[in-house]
Order: structure tokens, then sequence, then C-alpha cells
């Protein structure tokens, strides 16, 4: 690997939301293709990454600011599948919308090299930087929409994004300030050695980057924003949001606390800083969910406790041996089947609403007569986000609660499994309204093939890793190892 | 620092900086809040020179008080339906109890680290300066056009007017 290669798969999406730019100016007659050229760039970032892993080629690159590993190279197929799918499920929005095509898949794009870059930096700065780079545009996104919801969404989304930042920030100043180095490796060093005599600064600045990075996550008590920006922002951005931004924040806590923060003295501060959080946004998310009655802020709320479910990965470290990165494996194998589970209900709920003009939760009644391919497809993966076999996310659950039990969190993990048990509540209620409520509407609805295409890779990809789980899982453990045993 | 007069220096700029970022927040029109904020940037401007780092402070002037602060004036001038007053807030009680709290930890913190210090500052120019973004730190450097493209079409498009729209869909 050298020169260009580095940075590959990234360059491979920049230069496709150039051209895309290129196209909408000089070539309006062919708006058309922009979300090809799109998708064409994210095959083309896959491919590279492809390369890397059958040449067996990972290294440490830009003077150790980014670690191309097995983990980041996990991240880069999470996150070029995301995006793919966002792009596939905005084509009829964008369309309808008709303004600024070019743009908005320019965002999406470098929304994506941003996320790429945040899972494999490993360094402050370029932390940051990449944070960045995944944030304002979706920001901009969010405000997107011309009415007074999707502006109140922008704003709100950038004003405590912008405070978020400036927590992050300050924790990274303090870290640097203490151990003298932005590289995780050498903060390593620092608190290995140092850190039982600067123990009370390395616990602040731990909060501080959690509280930064708690935001992009939304675990309690940094949700506020989020069944409000959920709500407003146009549907596709909320997908994307609810997932690309979500994982990416994981990604990059799991880099932090695993190689900076992980020697004895402060391990167990954090994690139990992540089970008290774990616990809350479990609790609190599905209190909240049960009690919504627009279908969106409904799936903001169960984003907020699926979080919570991750960070129960987050939180059992408390074990020695190989069985050290058992719950980082959980997180990963978690996020990838939350990612697709989720996707598919946000693209079913695009379709739907397009169709309908509602978000309410009461409108979905009938939907079964009306369009048996969205109301089953949607049904599916509600059950997914439940946790109920045959789905993906029913091994996902389980493997993090078995991480946390090992790891003696047991308390945490009965919090979960009562908390799964609210949720399917809320989850099958939408389904009832489905399959047995009755609409005064008879029209069948009809989808479009973008629609249809990202809904059944979705809900293929979750039946299929549900009946057969392990290529996943080996591939979670196998991205994980860089973060060798304690 | 050795001498009375970097010490001197020290707590004149401290001073300096803390009472008028105090005033950003306490005056009641936007624009003396603004100018408040000038003031407190040319104090850290100080502190860099105080540091032994003259370019960092001559970047913090141009940067801060040159570009980011005139252009919030610019804002603020420019939008002419917005009130041009800092906004009473109910949290204020709340808001100073935290702080508080917030600054009787920090100090806590910061009296309880062991700090590594340099006798003499480290000579640094521009041109290591230079040498440094674009060897050790060229990516986080190349990657942040990137950022500055994105949020520079992303805020075009949001504050484009429905006519300008109008327009362009005739075209």
């Amino acid at each position: 690997m050298n020169g260009l290669d580095l940075v590959g798969p990234q360059l491979a999406v920049l230069v496709a939301a150039a051209i895309i730019l290129l196209v909408d100016a000089l070539l309006p007659d062919h708006r058309r293709i922009m979300p090809f050229i799109a998708i064409a760039g994210l095959i083309a970032s896959a491919l590279w990454t492809t390369s890397w892993v059958v040449r067996d080629d990972y290294q440490s690159a830009f003077g150790g600011t980014l670690s191309l590993d097995r983990y980041a190279v996990f991240f880069y197929y999470l996150f070029a599948g995301i995006t793919v799918t966002v792009v596939l499920a905005s084509i009829d929005w964008v369309n309808r919308e008709g303004r600024g095509q070019g743009e908005y898949y320019m965002l999406v794009l470098i929304t994506c090299s941003g996320l790429m870059f945040l899972s494999a930096a490993r360094d402050l700065i370029t932390i940051f930087v990449a944070l960045e780079i995944s944030s304002i545009p979706q920001y901009i996104l969010a405000g997107w929409g011309k009415d007074a919801r999707s502006s109140e969404a922008g704003l709100k989304y950038l004003m405590l994004g912008a405070i978020a930042s400036a927590l992050l920030l300050y924790g990274m100043a303090l870290l640097y300030g203490v151990s003298g180095s932005t590289l995780l490796p050498e903060i390593a060093t620092f608190v290995a050695n140092e850190g039982a005599a600067n123990r009370s600064l390395l616990i602040v600045a731990m909060v501080l980057l959690i509280a930064g990075f708690g935001f992009k996550m939304a675990v309690v008590p940094f949700q506020m924003w989020v069944p409000d920006v959920y709500q407003g922002a146009p549907t596709p951005v909320t997908a994307f949001l609810s997932v690309g931004s979500k994982a990416a924040a994981f990604a990059v806590v799991l880099r932090i606390f695993f190689e900076a923060f992980r020697a004895d003295v402060v391990s167990d501060d954090w994690s139990m800083i992540f089970a008290v959080l774990a616990a809350a946004s479990m609790i609190l998310g599905n209190l909240m969910a049960i009690v919504q009655t627009d279908i969106k802020r409904m799936l903001g709320y169960s984003s907020i406790a699926q979080a919570g479910n991750f960070m129960v990965g987050l939180a059992a470290i408390s074990v020695s041996g190989h069985e050290f990165t058992l719950g980082a494996s959980a997180v990963l194998l978690f996020l990838a089947t939350y990612a697709f589970t989720n996707l598919g209900a946000f693209v079913a709920i695009i379709a739907i609403s397009q169709k309908i003009g509602s978000d309410q939760i009461k409108d979905y009644a009938g939907l079964w007569q009306r369009s048996p391919f969205l109301a089953a497809g949607l049904a599916f993966c509600l059950v997914s986000l439940t946790g109920i076999p045959p789905t993906a996310g029913f091994w996902a659950k389980m493997y993090i609660f078995n991480a946390g039990i090992r790891a003696d969190l047991l308390w945490l993990v009965i919090i979960g499994v009562l908390s799964s048990l609210v949720s399917a509540f809320y989850y099958l209620s939408v389904a009832r309204q489905m399959f047995l409520g009755a609409s005064e509407e008879t029209g069948k609805l009809r989808t479009s093939p973008a629609i249809g295409l990202s809904l059944s890779a979705a809900v293929v990809g979750v039946l299929v890793f549900g009946i057969v789980p392990m290529p996943l899982i080996s591939a979670a453990e196998h991205a994980v190892t860089i973060f060798a045993t304690k | 620092m050795h001498g009375a007069g970097p010490n001197l220096a020290f707590w004149v700029l401290a001073a300096l900086t803390l009472v008028s970022a105090g005033g950003v927040m306490v005056s009641r029109n936007l624009l003396h809040a603004v100018l408040f904020l000038i003031v407190s940037f040319l104090g850290v401007a100080g502190f860099f020179i105080l540091l032994s780092a003259p370019f960092l402070g001559m970047a913090q002037i141009i940067i801060y008080v040159g570009a980011i602060a005139v252009l919030v004036l610019f804002a603020i001038l420019l939008t002419p339906r917005a009130g041009r007053d800092n906004g009473e807030t109910r949290w204020a009680a709340p808001g100073v109890l935290l702080s508080i709290a917030l600054m009787a930890v920090l100090l806590f913190v910061i009296t309880d680290t062991k700090w590594t210090t340099a006798k003499d500052a480290p000579e640094i120019t521009a041109a290591d300066l230079g040498q440094a973004l674009l060897s050790t730190w060229v990516l986080p450097f190349e990657i942040a056009s990137v950022l500055l493209t994105a949020a520079l079409i992303g805020s075009i498009m949001l504050v484009r007017s429905p006519e300008e729209e109008a327009e362009d869909a005739l075209q």
C-alpha cells in the first residue's frame, strides 16, 4: 500500500461526489444518472477495500493518524452498504423535491467519506476533522426540507451538535495536555505508565469524550435532539443519521476506549459509566417509544433504546484473556444487523408515507391489503428490531447479552431483556395496525423499483444472517482482533 | 515564565480575557457582546505571544478577530428581522450554579494533575508549523478542504430564496 492507495476507498466516494456536481452543472438533462454515479462510486470504494483484504495488506498510514486495519475495513464495508441503501431510498424523494439534486447526493457521499475516515482514524485531530466532515453535511441535510419542521430539525441538530463538539474538544485538549500526544497508542502508553497519578484528570477527559460522542450515539442523557430531528428531517436523511453517524460514533468510541484507555487503572471507571448510560438509555428509550403516535418519533426513541443495547457491549470488558474483546465484537455484530434492519424499516416508511402522506401510526391501518410487500417488509424489520428469531436481530441481542453475562453484568442484562419485552409491545403494535386494522382507503400502493430493491436487499440480509449468523459473527470477531487480548 | 514582567502580563491578560468573556454573557445588546468577544480573542492572542508562539498569536488575531468576529457583526447587521438583544433566560440562576460546580471540579482536577512542563519554551517557527502540517498532519490538513467544500455548498443551498429556485427550474 502506498500513495493514493491509502485513501482509495474515500477517494472513490469523493470523486463520485465531484462528478455528480459536474453533471448537475453541465448536463442538466441527464440528472437522472446522478444516483447511479453515487452508487458506482460506493461500489468502487468497496472493491478497493476488497483489494486490501485480498492482498492481506493492512497498515498504519500518515504518521499513524490513520490505521487501515481489519477493524476499519469492517466499517468501510458497512458504511458503503449503508450509503448505497440510503441513495436508493432517496431517489423518489429527491426527484419529487426537485431542488438541489446534485448537492443532495454530494452531501450524502461526503458524509460517507467522513464516516469512513472516522472509523480508521487513530489520532485525536484526525478523529475530530473526520467527525465534522460526517456531521456538517448531516446538519444541512436535516434542514433540507422546505417546511418549518425540517428547518427546526436542522437548526436544533446544528446547535446541539456544536455544543457536543465543544465538549469533545475540551476533553481532547485535556488529554493532549497531560499526555503530550494526540496519537492513541502514545496516549495508551501514558495511561498505562502514569495514569494512576493523573486519574482524576483522565476521568474528566473520558466523561467529556463520552458526552461528545454520546450526542452522536444518541444515548441518554444526550438524546434530547433525537425525537425532533428524526421527525422533522426528510425521512431518507433520518434513515441515514439513525444508522450512519450512530455506527461511526460507536466505531470511534470503541477504538479510543479499547486502545487508549485499556489500562486497568481507568478501564473499570469507563465500563461503569457505559453500564449506567446503557441502562438509562434502554429504560427511557423504550418507555418513551410506547406513547408515540408518529412512527418516525417512535423509531427515534427506539434508536435510543437500541444504542443502550449496543452500550452493554462497551460496558462488558471486565473479563480477561481472550474474552476481553467479546463485548467489542458483540457491538460490531449488533451495529451491522441494526444498520440494515433499521434501514429496511425506514425504506418501507419512506415508500408508505409518500403514498399515504402521513407518518401517523394510526394511518398505517389496513396496509396489508393495500401493499402486502411494504407491510410484510416493515413488519419483518420490526420483528428483527425486537430480537425475535429467525432474524439477525435475535443473534445480535443474544450475543451482546451473553457478553454482558460473562462480564458479571447480570443486572444490566436483566434490564436489557425486560426492556426488550417492552419494545415488543410498540414494535408489534405497528404490525398489528397494518395486518388487523381496517382502512377506509383500499387503493393499492405501487412501489418504485429503487425502493423495492433496497427493501428486499435489507429484508433478505436480515433473514439470511438470521438463519446463518456465523459469517457475520466471525467477521465481527476477526475485526476486533486488533484490540489484542489483555 | 520567569521574572515580574511575564507574571504581570499573565495576570493582566487573564483579567482582560475573563472580564470580557463575562461581558459577552452579561451585555444585553448583541453588538456589545460581539465587541466584548473581540477583546476576549485579543486576550487569548496575548497568551500565545506570552508562551513564545507569536505565529499562533498573529493567526488568532487575523482569523478570530479579523475574520470570525467581523463575520458575526455582518451577520447581525444583515439579518433584518432578527432581534438585536442578547435575550433574557429563566435559566440564568441554574446556569451560574452549574458553572460554579464545573469550575470547582476543573480546579480540583487541574491542581491534582502532574502536568509535564518544559523549562524553556521550544523554538517553533512558522516554517516548522508548515512542515508539520504537510508531513505528520497532512491527512487532517487535506481533508479539512472536503469539510469546507461541503459546508460552503450546503450553506448556499440552505439560504437560497424561493425566487432563485424558481429561476433555476426554468433553465
